[in-house]
């Protein structure tokens, strides 16, 4: 193995490691054990922020922001998707796009409805 | 490999680089996307279009019991490494850590659902029903289909660690695929409550 590979960790276990020894792959647990507590991190910072009664805007953003890092860790090294191959990403990309379609949709629909209320007086 | 089996189930299907049971999940996963897609956007639709939220006044934290909902936070995020550590005992060749590891993770599953249950009846002694208003309807409706995702994924992981298990002893590749292809969709699930835990419980 390469010195690339040993510097790697365990979100390449999936894909990129499937022909390692197992000596080689238990050095790659030690970054599920990192997520690990980086997850249980976070969720604590999630709900002290809730406590400090920020305003709502903003204490919307920060949680989201939160829970996208949580949501990130997880993808990237839990479900392997740092080396992922190239049509997962194609699926995953397209996913998004209409995600985001399906969310911003409505609020389209809701800014019409206000837009037509004040014009008609 | 009869003529019925699904081919390129251990070795990756040459068209996508990845076995056929990885690409289906990951696709499964995307159709997933769109449908807790479409109640979060309808839960930002009658959020923003509420005067004030929750409906009744006051703040979500005082309708749901944030300690409760952290609690679940860290039995689903514990669950999440428990079964990633069972696919990697399968990797390391290692059954019975395997079984040790999935047992783990089942059982902080069925501890996610007491807890939800628990959750729910307090609702219901206190007459927040789904149709009490849109903040209650929302929560039910939410964390409702999310609980049946447990439901779903505690199954196809007791299959795993009881008959599926019998893969073993002929094609250890195969069933380490499925393995990782159930912790994927566990994952899944994790990554749904780490958006529902703010959204219902915090904001």
């Amino acid at each position: 193995m390469d010195q690339h590979a040993h510097a790697s960790d365990a979100a390449h276990a999936s894909a990129a490691h499937d022909h390692e020894s197992p000596e080689e792959f238990k050095k790659h647990l030690r970054s599920y054990y990192v997520v690990f507590v980086a997850l249980l991190c976070l969720t604590a910072i999630t709900v002290g922020v809730a406590y400090l009664k920020l305003e709502r805007p903003i204490a919307i953003a920060l949680a989201l922001v939160i829970a996208s890092i949580k949501a990130g860790l997880v993808a990237a090294v839990f479900m392997h998707l740092i080396s992922e191959k190239k049509v997962i990403f194609a699926v995953l990309g397209l996913t998004a796009l209409f995600f985001a379609l399906v969310l911003a949709l409505p609020s389209l629909t809701v800014y019409e409805h206000r837009h037509l209320i004040t014009a008609g007086g | 490999m009869s003529d019925t089996a699904i081919p390129y189930m251990v070795k990756p299907n040459p068209v996508t680089g990845i076995p056929n049971g990885k690409f289906a999940i990951w696709l499964f996963l995307a159709s997933e996307v769109m449908l807790f897609g479409a109640l979060f956007s309808s839960y930002v639709l009658i959020r923003t279009g509420a005067p004030h939220w929750p409906p009744e006044g006051g703040l979500t934290s005082d309708l749901v019991s944030v300690p409760l909902g952290t609690l679940n936070t860290l039995v689903l995020i514990t669950s999440s490494i428990t079964i990633v550590l069972s696919w990697a005992s399968c990797k390391l060749r290692n059954l019975k850590m395997f079984k040790v590891w999935m047992a783990i993770t089942i059982l902080l599953a069925c501890a996610f659902l007491v807890v939800k249950y628990f959750e729910w009846m307090h609702k219901f002694e206190l007459g927040h029903f789904p149709s009490h208003d849109n903040y209650f309807a929302i929560y039910f409706v939410l964390t409702g289909l999310h609980g049946l995702h447990i439901v779903g994924g505690i199954v196809v992981n007791l299959y795993l660690l009881t008959i599926g298990a019998r893969m073993w002893n002929k094609d250890p590749e195969h069933f380490t695929n499925r393995v990782e292809n159930a912790g994927l969709y566990w994952h899944f699930v994790d990554l749904v409550w780490i958006f529902l835990f703010p959204s219902l419980y915090l904001l």
